[in-house]
C-alpha cells in the first residue's frame, strides 16, 4: 500500500487536502480534510440577529446569495412575516443567477480544464479539448467570462452587487424594480439564453430540458457529431473515459426544495434512497464531530455547538459530519433534478448512480431548465406592487432557514435569546458531501466515491481522483465556515 | 507595454477569507479579466481558482520561487492571515504542506516577492474574519484593523520601496484589482500613490458618497426610514457613504449596481474595522438625535446648522419620496415654457 497526500487541491472553492491509500493501482481508502477554520458560528454569537445578514454572505464568495437567503428565511420564520410575491420572485432571480453563474464557472473554469492535462495528450479528442478548455488561455474562457459577467448584471439590477448583497431580507428584497429595469432583465436573459443555446448546448433550451431517456441523450449527441457544443464535447469525452463508472457514492440524495414561491417550491424537496422516495425528516439531521477537530457529540443543529480543538486524537478535518437518520447524504444539482423527477436524471442515476457523468449532466440540465423559469419570473414582476414587507423587532425563539445553493442543501439553525443570537449552526452542501467519518466509522460521501478510483503508474495527484472530487463542485469555504 | 519585455509573474494565495474577491474579479468587463492581465503584462504563475496545476505541481512552483528559478514579481493574498490557535496557525495549514502553516508560507513567499498586494479588506486589515472575539487570531498582512502590525509588521517595505499595497473592499470591485495590479506591474507606483493605510489613492480618494444617486435626498436631509425607501440612508439606516473610501457610485458594480441603488446602506467595507461598527449595521447610532458619524471633514456645528436648515426647506416631493419605495411625487420642470404660460405646474 502507498499513501498519497494531494494538496493544495485547487479549482475547488477554498482549501482541500485528500489522503489516499492506494493498493493495486486503486484507491482503497480516502480521508478528506478541510484545512481552514474561520469560526463564523462563534462570530455570530451575541450579535443582533439582523447583523447575520451582513456576516453570513461573507462565509462564501461563490455561494454568497444562498447564505443570505438561508439567513433571511430563518429570520422570516422567526417573525412569521409574509413575503410579497414580487419579493419572492426577485430573491429567486438573484439566487438563480448566482446558481447558474456557479454552474458555468464550475464547468468551464474548474472541471473541464482537467481534460487538458498532459496525461491525455495521446487521446484523439485532446487537441480540441485543449484548445477549448485549457486553463486561463482556452477559447472557452474568453467566451464564458464576458457572458457570465453580463449575466450577473441581473444582480446589479436586483441586488446592488454580487457577491455580498444586503438586498435579500426577511420579508422580501430592498430594491423595487421599475418597468425599465424589468425590460433590462428581460433583455439580459434573452442574450444569455442565446449564448447558452449557441455555445453550451447547441440546441434550444426547451429541447435540452425535454431530454428524457438515455436514447434521447444519444440522439442529441449524434445530431452534433460534426460540430459539438460544449455539453456534447463533454459527453463525448465522458464516453471515451467511461466517466459513468467513476466516482459512485452511496446513491442517497436529498434536496430541501428550491425556489420557493407562494405556491411551494419550483424544484421539489425530498430524499431518494436507492430509488425509494420520501420527505425530508428534518428532525433526523445530526452533526457528528467524532472525526473533526471539534469537541462535543452528535447533535441536532438546534443543539449543536462549535468548539474547535486541535488536540482531538481521531480528528482529521475541521468539517463536521452531518447525517440524516445516521446515514450519509449526497446533495447537489443532480440530487435536486432527480428529486424533482427530471426523467433523464432518473435514468442516469438508475444506470450508474451518482457519478462523474451524472453530476455534471445534472448541473447543465438545471441550467437548461432554470433560465426559461427565470424568464417567466421576470415577466411576472409587477413594477407597481411592493417587494418587501418590513419585519419589526426580531422576537426571541428558534427557527431554521433552508435553501438550495448551487451545490445543494444549505441550512441555517438560529436561536435568539434576549434579542441576541444565542446559537447559530450552519450545514452547507459540501459539509454533507465532504464530511469525514462518523462515530460508526462510516466515511463521508466523497470518501466513499473515491474508493476504487484508478491510479496510474507514477501519479502523485491521480487524474481520476481529480475528476471525482471536482464532479461534486465542492465549496470548501462554506464547508467549515 | 514594450515589446519583448519580460512578463511579471503573479502568484495568488488565499487564506482566511471567502474567495469573494476572486469571484468579483471574474466579473471584470470591458475588458474581461484575461485581457486585462495580458494588457498589464502579467503572467498568472498560479491562482487557486484558475490554474491547471494542482498538488505536487503547485509545490514545485513554490520550490522554483524558493530556489530562484522563477522570479516572483507580485504576491497577492486574498483573505486574512490566520495565526490561531495560540499563534500556531493550525486553523489553516497548507493542504499537502506536511505540517506547514499557511501563515508561514505567506511570510516566506512575501519575503521573496518583489511586491506584496493585499486583495480585499481581509488581507489588508483582517476584515470580517476578525469579527466577534476573533478566535482564529486573524490579521491583515501589515495591519490589524487600523493599527500597523499584522503578519509582515507595519514597517514592511518591498523591493520597490512600497508598503503592502492594500486593495480594500468586501468584496473588491474588479477594476480596483486590475488597475492596481497594472500599476504595480508597470513599476511606476510611488509611495505617494498610496494613502495612509496603504490603499491606492485612485480608490480611496473618492468617497462612496460621490455620485450617490440619493444625493438630492441627502442635501435636504430627506431620510429613508426603512430599507426599500428611496431617501437618504445616513440619518436612520447606518449609511457610511459620506465617510467611506470608494468610487462605488461613480463606477457601477455588475453593470449598473451599487449598495445604495440596491436599496441598502454603505457599511464602509473599504475601511479597517468595518466588521465591528459598534452598532447594528443597518441602524444609525445617534446622540441627542444627531448621527454620531458625521460626513468626513465636516465640523459638527456646521452639520447641525445645515441639517436643520435643509430639513426646514425640504420640498414636499422629497419628503414624500424619501419614505416611499417608488417615486410618488414627480419633479415638475419650469424649463422651456412657451411664452404666455404662467405656471410650470402640471396636473392638480
Amino acid at each position: 500500500m502507498t499513501r498519497l497526500i494531494t494538496g493544495p487541491f485547487n479549482r475547488v472553492e477554498g482549501e482541500l487536502e485528500v489522503k489516499l491509500d492506494v493498493t493495486d493501482n486503486m484507491v482503497a481508502s480516502a480521508s478528506v480534510n478541510s484545512p481552514l477554520f474561520r469560526g463564523f458560528e462563534r462570530m455570530l454569537h451575541g450579535k443582533d440577529p439582523m447583523d447575520a445578514l451582513v456576516l453570513v454572505p461573507r462565509i462564501c464568495g461563490i455561494c454568497s446569495v444562498s447564505q443570505s437567503m438561508a439567513a433571511a428565511a430563518a429570520l422570516a420564520n422567526l417573525t412569521g412575516i409574509e413575503t410579497p410575491r414580487n419579493g419572492n420572485l426577485a430573491a429567486n432571480l438573484v439566487l438563480a443567477c448566482e446558481n447558474i453563474a456557479d454552474h458555468l464557472t464550475h464547468f468551464y473554469l474548474f472541471f473541464m480544464p482537467d481534460f487538458t492535462r498532459e496525461v491525455y495528450a495521446q487521446e484523439p479528442w485532446f487537441a480540441e479539448a485543449h484548445s477549448r478548455f485549457a486553463a486561463v488561455h482556452g477559447r472557452a474562457t474568453q467566451e464564458v467570462l464576458p457572458a457570465r459577467a453580463e449575466f450577473l448584471h441581473i444582480t446589479g439590477l436586483l441586488a446592488g452587487k454580487w457577491p455580498h448583497t444586503l438586498a435579500v431580507q426577511p420579508g422580501g428584497t430592498t430594491k423595487a424594480v421599475a418597468i425599465n429595469e424589468k425590460l433590462r432583465l428581460t433583455a439580459i436573459l434573452h442574450k444569455f439564453r442565446r449564448f447558452l443555446e449557441a455555445t453550451v448546448f447547441g440546441a434550444d433550451l426547451d429541447e435540452v430540458s425535454a431530454l428524457e431517456t438515455l436514447a434521447d441523450l444519444q440522439s442529441y449527441r449524434k445530431m452534433q457529431a460534426s460540430r459539438p457544443s460544449d455539453f456534447v464535447g463533454f459527453l463525448n469525452i465522458a464516453e471515451a473515459l467511461n466517466l459513468e463508472h467513476l466516482g459512485r457514492s452511496a446513491d442517497r440524495f436529498m434536496s430541501f426544495g428550491a425556489y420557493e414561491l407562494t405556491d411551494g417550491h419550483v424544484f421539489k424537496s425530498g430524499v431518494v434512497d436507492d430509488t425509494q422516495s420520501s420527505n425530508v425528516n428534518l428532525d433526523l439531521i445530526t452533526e457528528d464531530v467524532s472525526h473533526a477537530w471539534m469537541q462535543g457529540g452528535a447533535q441536532h443543529p438546534f443543539e449543536g455547538t462549535t468548539q474547535p480543538d486541535t488536540e482531538m486524537k481521531e480528528g482529521y478535518s475541521w468539517c463536521k459530519a452531518p447525517r440524516l437518520g445516521g446515514k450519509t447524504i449526497e446533495v447537489g444539482a443532480l440530487a435536486r433534478q432527480l428529486i424533482d423527477g427530471q426523467p433523464l436524471m432518473k435514468e442516469l442515476v438508475q444506470a450508474g448512480g451518482g457519478n462523474v457523468l451524472s453530476r455534471v449532466a445534472g448541473r447543465l440540465m438545471e441550467v437548461a431548465r432554470l433560465v426559461p423559469l427565470m424568464q417567466e419570473w421576470v415577466s411576472e414582476l409587477e413594477p407597481e406592487a411592493p417587494f418587501r414587507n418590513h419585519p419589526g423587532q426580531i422576537p426571541d425563539g428558534q427557527a431554521m432557514g433552508l435553501v438550495e445553493a448551487a451545490r445543494g442543501a444549505l441550512g441555517h439553525w438560529l436561536r435568539v435569546e434576549n434579542g441576541k443570537i444565542a446559537n447559530y449552526q450552519i450545514i452547507a452542501p459540501t459539509t454533507w458531501n465532504f464530511s469525514p467519518r462518523d462515530a460508526q466509522g462510516v466515511p463521508g460521501p466523497l470518501e466513499q466515491a473515491l474508493v476504487g478510483a484508478p491510479v496510474r503508474k507514477g501519479e502523485t495527484d491521480p487524474v481520476a481522483v481529480q475528476h471525482i472530487i471536482r464532479s461534486f463542485d465542492p465549496c470548501m469555504f462554506c464547508t467549515v465556515h | 507595454m514594450a515589446k519583448g519585455q519580460r512578463q511579471k509573474n503573479l502568484l495568488w494565495l488565499q487564506s482566511g477569507g471567502c474567495g469573494g474577491c476572486t469571484l468579483s474579479l471574474l466579473c471584470a468587463e470591458a475588458p474581461d479579466l484575461t485581457t486585462s492581465l495580458a494588457a498589464a503584462n502579467i503572467n498568472l504563475l498560479w491562482h487557486p481558482s484558475l490554474s491547471l496545476e494542482t498538488g505536487q505541481q503547485v509545490m514545485e512552483i513554490f520550490e522554483d520561487i524558493r530556489q530562484g528559478r522563477t522570479k516572483l514579481d507580485i504576491l497577492c493574498l486574498e483573505g486574512s492571515v490566520i495565526q490561531g490557535p495560540d499563534g500556531t496557525g493550525k486553523f489553516h495549514m497548507v493542504a499537502g504542506g506536511n505540517g506547514l502553516s499557511m501563515k508561514d508560507l505567506i511570510a516566506e513567499l512575501a519575503g521573496l516577492a518583489e511586491q506584496v498586494v493585499a486583495v480585499g479588506t481581509c488581507a489588508a486589515f483582517g476584515g470580517v474574519t476578525t469579527a466577534g472575539d476573533n478566535m482564529v487570531e486573524a490579521c491583515g498582512l501589515s495591519y490589524e484593523g487600523n493599527t500597523k502590525g499584522g503578519l509582515l509588521g507595519g514597517n514592511y517595505k518591498s523591493a520597490l520601496s512600497l508598503p503592502v499595497v492594500n486593495i480594500p473592499g468586501c468584496p473588491t470591485h474588479p477594476d480596483w484589482i486590475t488597475e492596481t495590479l497594472g500599476h504595480v506591474a508597470s513599476q511606476t507606483m510611488k509611495p505617494a500613490d498610496l494613502d495612509h493605510l496603504g490603499r491606492p489613492r485612485a480608490i480611496s480618494s473618492p468617497l462612496v458618497h460621490h455620485g450617490c444617486s440619493r444625493n438630492e435626498f441627502y442635501e435636504y436631509k430627506a431620510s429613508a426610514e426603512k430599507l426599500c425607501d428611496l431617501g437618504c440612508m445616513m440619518e436612520n439606516l447606518g449609511c457610511k457613504g459620506t465617510q467611506a473610501a470608494g468610487d462605488c457610485n461613480q463606477r457601477p458594480w455588475n453593470g449598473s449596481g451599487s449598495c445604495i441603488t440596491g436599496g441598502y446602506p454603505c457599511i464602509a467595507c473599504t475601511e479597517p474595522g468595518f466588521e465591528e461598527p459598534g452598532h447594528m449595521f443597518t441602524t444609525t447610532p445617534k446622540l441627542a438625535g444627531i448621527p454620531i458619524g458625521l460626513p468626513t471633514d465636516m465640523p459638527k456645528a456646521w452639520f447641525v446648522a445645515l441639517a436643520s436648515l435643509s430639513k426646514a426647506a425640504t420640498p414636499k416631493r422629497l419628503r414624500e419620496n424619501a419614505v416611499s419605495d417608488r417615486v410618488k411625487v414627480q419633479p415638475t420642470s419650469r424649463l422651456f415654457k412657451k411664452p404666455g404660460t404662467t405656471s410650470g405646474k402640471t396636473g392638480s
